[in-house]
């Protein structure tokens, strides 16, 4: 009897031991290749690491999927209001002529741009499903200019790891991981199936990030900076859906 | 170490120690693997079908094919209100939005229930638990075993001593849908559900023929398993709540007594 427990003992000290000096290598390396989220702590922390840490694994480069023309919803379901501020109305009297795009933070040359010179760089189209975490979905044609385009133009600076983005409604603002923001489906979308982007779809100008839910293509974007440090944006969770008790990374 | 490889006694091996040993009340019935992995389960799966009722009142329409919204015609709708104001559901007023952590809980379970379910699947393939307690006896592999099985089953036939010690075919059969069916299923809609992991697997939802489908499915297979919950512990409850639940606890069941 003695003979097993003891031998239960050393196995079950080893398991413990390996255990423990297993998780220490995972958290370094995962600090290393950047696989933990801005809001890794809190109980929901583990499943959040997980969810992103697997999608760097395995999804880095994956381009979302693309469907024919024919699968264009008939409808895309505008589920957003006008943004109230006397701001946006008069921006939109106006026909958004001017509407500002400022890009600051870890760039070279910090830029102002118009809706116009964002038209003038090179356009691209996917056809790509906004899914909702509410669970609807549709497809739609998003026109606009690639984001990692315009990046190129402001020149990043290295040390830049998240791009953190701002509507012009208040407090409303997200960022994604600087694979994201360079991945080539990520859009400055100014355009759906051929038209203006519409108001009640995120118009005049809206992030389009088609591997994450709708949640992270936020609407009416104003502004985008550069850091290397998410924790000195709001409570430090990298946007205001941690802080409203959603996921911040939301590939899933 | 050893009582980890022998899940389930032999019937047969049973009686004779049961009459051997009258004194040694207890007989071995699960592994402890069997037991840890069960209750991790059973946890997880409750906080997924409530956090999944959370998420679908959110949104308690479904579609098929690719997309689906207020827009356009849902396949079904369950007539309950809903935590958001855009939803068409008739009712004049929306509950509490509780979808953020929903969502959260419901991943942070799913990740667990998949690590716990594939050490209990390599444990099960290794060990020989799915061949020795799950699979169907030799004897069993045929309709006609099945269809006494069930005539059993639906006559509400007390099982003999031997049978009590073991799972029965319609057990056995249950089981294997549950593990090998119902979870794979499950776990495949939820992730074709993923804008990134389809990023990265497409076929995952092609060959679903869509999210909306996938959605529809994973609603489907969700209440499959939770009617499986409900007639488990049914069953439970009609073979003994106290015995059965021990025995998943400690490992060990009472003999002789309790089969008389």
């Amino acid at each position: 009897m003695t003979g097993i427990s003891r031998r239960k003992l050393l196995w079950g000290g080893l398991a413990t031991t390996a255990g423990i000096a297993g998780l220490g290598v995972a958290a370094r390396l995962a600090q290393k290749y950047g696989l933990i989220p801005p809001d890794h702590g809190g109980i929901y922390g583990p499943g959040e690491t997980l969810n992103y840490a697997f999608q760097r694994l395995v999804a880095r480069h994956s381009l979302a999927v693309e469907y024919p023309r024919s699968q264009i919803s008939a409808r895309p379901f505008p589920n957003e209001m006008a943004p109230p501020s006397e701001a946006f109305k008069r921006l939109q009297a106006g026909g958004f002529a001017d509407w500002r795009l400022t890009i600051d933070g870890l760039v070279d040359r910090p830029a102002v741009f118009s809706l116009d010179q964002l038209r003038s760089y090179p356009r691209s189209s996917q056809i790509t499903e906004v899914a909702c975490e509410e669970g609807w979905s549709y497809v739609a044609e998003w026109t606009g200019v690639r984001l990692s385009h315009v990046l190129e133009i402001v020149g990043v600076q290295p040390q830049a790891k998240f791009l953190v983005y701002f509507s012009i409604e208040p407090d409303w603002w997200d960022s994604i991981d600087i694979d994201e923001a360079m991945h080539p489906q990520t859009f400055l979308t100014y355009a759906m199936n051929g038209n203006d982007l519409p108001v009640g779809n995120g118009g005049p100008l809206r992030l389009r990030v088609p591997r994450q839910l709708g949640y992270k293509s936020v609407k009416f974007i104003t502004h985008l900076t550069l850091t290397d440090d998410i924790k000195k944006f709001g409570k430090g969770l990298g946007s205001g859906a941690p802080e409203a008790g959603y996921a911040w990374y939301a590939g899933i | 170490m050893s009582r980890l490889d022998s899940p389930l006694v032999e019937p047969a091996a049973i009686a004779t120690s049961a009459l051997a040993t009258a004194a040694s009340a207890s007989i071995s019935r699960h592994s402890a693997l069997v037991r840890i992995t069960h209750w991790i389960i059973t946890l997880c799966f409750f906080a997924l079908l409530l956090t999944g009722i959370e998420i679908l009142i959110s949104h308690p329409r479904f579609y098929w094919g690719e997309t689906g919204n207020d827009l356009t015609k849902p396949l079904f709708q369950i007539p309950i209100p809903s935590s958001r104001n855009l939803v068409p559901t008739g009712y004049g007023y929306v509950l509490p939005d509780e979808n953020g952590w929903s969502r959260s809980l419901h991943f942070q379970a799913a990740w667990l229930t998949v690590l716990t379910g594939l050490l209990y699947v390599i444990f099960g393939l290794i060990s020989g638990h799915f061949r020795k307690n799950l699979f169907p006896k030799r004897a069993d592999r045929s309709w006609r075993a099945c269809w006494s099985a069930v005539l059993g089953h639906l006559r509400f036939k007390r099982p003999t001593e031997a049978e009590a010690w073991s799972y029965n075919l319609i057990q056995r059969l249950t089981y294997l849908v549950v593990i090998f069916v119902l979870f794979p299923l499950v776990i495949w809609t939820g992730l074709a559900m993923s804008p990134a992991f389809t990023a990265a697997f497409p076929s995952t939802v092609l060959l679903l023929g869509g999210r909306q489908t996938a959605r529809t499915l994973h609603f489907f297979v969700s209440i499959a398993l939770a009617l499986f919950l409900f007639v488990h512990v049914v069953m439970i409850f009609l073979a003994g709540f106290w015995s059965r639940t021990r025995a998943m606890i400690t490992g060990r069941a009472a003999a002789a007594k309790e089969l008389a």
